[in-house]
């Protein structure tokens, strides 16, 4: 008991420490720095696919309709924080829109959510009855459903039709993403380790088992697929912040597949695997592995295959080598803790225990 | 008699549609029969196809570009299954199946990277992309010709199924996994011919499909695939029939929402189609009805 406090308290001081160098951070760098591109995107990126995995990794229901909530979430959170003075500009082919008010933008958010997991709910009904790659390829098609639908002129007045929605209230500090997600993933985690968390794995590892015990199967996959759906939701409103500028049409399948990579690099079943995932994942794409697209002279030598697009050749093939040989992932279904980082300085890689059990079994021989 | 006057040209188009998606929807209902995999790949291994063809007529004559055409897609088929599925056999499906995720994404990169970007224009194949009037409807010859190649295909597959030793092979697999590999069936070979056969009709659908829409770009195939998935789906994952009739519904029912001026939404019928089978008839039409022990 006194252990789980103390590890409480240190949990808090490395937040409050990690707020405050990012807090330094955005006064020392400049703001275009890529730091911050990486940062507020990872940050979105990290609470989508730990709201993924809280549905393919904690409850194994192996859903990929992730873009169609965030879609959902971006919109609702668009369309009630357009000011009514750019309205007219934005809705200019339909004659400033339906909506002539705004909320405020936490508001907004918690409406994003909840109109993401409204919806999830209303699918939720047909779709969780059908099994893993069933309930893969249904969960996509709802997606796809859900694209097409906002993109219809007839809702044009609602949802600007194909044409993009832009001007609502974005967020100009780094804080802002990590502090949203941040609450969003905390609350994750405290379900999970929650009786219903324990619900979930217990459904996961064994449904017929999970029945046996008394656990509402559908009761618990519904409300395991709408919580995942709500932070999708705030997640795809976090992410129409980011871009400035939203439009159905981005919402593809793709993006639900570059998601699901993150949770797999990450480690399925492991929330901070997730996390750390998508800030390398992010990181990579965007940042790191930039060099690979710039064509190169070593000299008067051309370094063969750089141009542009190279880069995400690499990133596709280490993505594969992930898939392949390493499948565990980053962090397998472990999570970080303190006991675990003070271990692995100890004892990086298993290296000292197994020189150990090396010398030990000379030993028996001799 | 109006409906049909006025829509011919999108009957028609659908019914061209409909026999290239069967011959992709082909490829997935076989392996899923086989391996219970979503091969997500195979959307891209139809593109790959029609990138490789665009590359090779730029040095080539056709007689020699097609088949080595074909030829680079069947290796292509057995190289992803060898190296990205292979490995994963004994592993939980969904791990398999975000290894089928993951040949897509680098498909797609690597299509990327080769074509910048861009929008690459297919060769024309003589005789097919010529223009004929049927009924007042203007058409290229490959609308007439896909629905005939499909169905000679489609009953080669059949007979090869049916009647030769392999195709009794893949039967026995796709019933029971293990209890085949007991009887003496090298089940690595039955699949590896199993996805070569898939990405053969595969390319043989990309020819076609792309004389019709020429412009080819690396997400070109994800679409498609999807669609066919679910012409597998509809007709009962497992069964070649069901799946051929699957696409041409599909690629009908497609064609004429279009043709009512409602674009938007011809994509999203085919997975409201999906959903509404899955709920009310999840077997499809011709599917075997599978009992889960415990």
């Amino acid at each position: 008991m006194i252990k789980n406090k103390k590890n409480t308290i240190l949990g808090f001081c490395a937040l409050a420490a990690l707020f405050l160098v990012l807090f330094v951070l955005e006064k020392l760098l400049p703001t275009g720095s890529m730091l911050f591109v990486v940062l507020k995107k990872g940050a979105i990126y990290a609470l989508v696919a730990a709201s993924m995995n809280l549905l393919n990794g904690f409850t194994g229901l192996f859903s990929l309709g992730q873009a169609g909530f965030m879609l959902i979430g971006a919109y609702c959170y668009a369309i009630f924080t357009i000011p009514v003075q750019h309205r007219d500009a934005v809705y200019q082919y339909f004659d400033g829109g339906l909506i002539q008010f705004t909320v405020p933008v936490v508001v907004a958010l918690i409406m994003a959510g909840l109109a993401a997991a409204i919806f999830a709910a209303l699918i939720g009904l047909p779709v969780l009855r059908l099994k893993s790659d069933y309930l893969a390829i249904a969960t996509l098609g709802f997606a796809e459903i859900i694209r097409a639908i906002f993109q219809w002129d007839a809702l044009g007045p609602l949802t600007n039709a194909s044409n993009v929605l832009r001007r609502y209230p974005l967020f100009s500090s780094t804080l802002f993403p990590f502090i949203v997600a941040g609450i969003c993933i905390a609350i994750i985690v405290l379900l999970i380790n929650s009786s219903y968390g324990r619900a979930f794995k217990a459904i996961r590892d064994d449904e017929v088992a999970a029945e046996a015990m008394g656990i509402n199967l559908f009761k618990h996959k519904q409300m395991a697929f709408v919580i995942s759906s709500f932070f999708a939701g705030v997640g795809g409103a976090l992410l129409a912040m980011y871009q400035t500028t939203i439009q159905a049409n981005a919402f593809k399948s793709a993006m639900t597949y570059e998601i699901l990579l993150i949770v797999v690099i990450g480690g399925i079943g492991s929330i901070s695997g997730s996390c750390i995932a998508s800030f390398l994942f992010i990181a990579c794409s965007e940042w790191w592995l930039r060099f690979l697209d710039a064509e190169t002279y070593i000299g008067a030598f051309k370094v063969p295959l750089l141009r542009s697009g190279f880069r995400k050749v690499v990133f596709s093939i280490v993505i594969m080598a992930v898939v392949l040989f390493y499948s565990k992932g980053l962090m397998g279904d472990k999570e970080i803790s303190f006991q675990g980082i003070s271990g692995f300085i100890k004892d990086p890689f298993g290296l000292v225990s197994r020189r150990k059990k090396k010398t030990e079994g000379v030993h028996i021989d001799g | 008699m109006d409906f049909i006057n006025q829509n011919l040209p999108y009957i028609l188009a659908g019914i061209s549609v409909g026999g290239q998606y069967a011959l992709i929807a082909i490829g997935y209902t076989m392996v899923y029969g086989i391996l219970r995999l979503i091969n997500f790949a195979h959307g891209d291994l139809f593109m790959a196809a029609g990138l490789i063809m665009i590359y090779l007529t730029a040095s080539l004559p056709l007689y020699i570009a097609i088949p080595l055409d074909l030829i680079i897609i069947a290796v292509l088929g057995f190289l992803i299954e060898r190296v990205a599925y292979k490995p994963l056999r004994n592993a939980p499906r969904m791990s398999i199946m975000i290894s089928a995720i993951g040949v897509s994404y680098l498909l797609q990169n690597v299509a990327l990277y080769v074509t910048g970007g861009l929008a690459k224009t297919y060769p024309t194949i003589p005789w097919i992309s010529n223009s004929v009037t049927i009924f007042g409807a203007t058409t290229k010859v490959v609308t007439l010709v896909t629905p005939v190649l499909t169905l000679i295909l489609v009953v080669a597959l059949v007979l090869l199924i049916n009647n030769t030793k392999i195709g009794m092979a893949m039967r026995a697999v796709s019933r029971d996994f293990e209890t085949s590999q007991l009887m003496g069936i090298k089940i690595n070979t039955v699949i590896s011919v199993t996805f070569i056969i898939g990405s053969l009709l595969a390319a043989v659908g990309s020819m076609l499909y792309f004389t019709n829409y020429t412009a080819v770009t690396p997400i070109s195939g994800s679409m498609p695939g999807l669609k066919c998935f679910v012409a597998a789906v509809f007709g009962g994952i497992g069964s070649i029939p069901g799946a051929v009739i699957g696409a041409f519904l599909i690629g009908i029912c497609e064609n004429i929402i279009k043709g009512l001026g409602w674009t938007t939404f011809s994509d999203a019928f085919t997975f409201a189609l999906l959903i509404v089978i899955l709920i009310a008839k999840p077997t499809g039409l011709f599917g075997e009805k599978s009992t889960d022990k415990v």
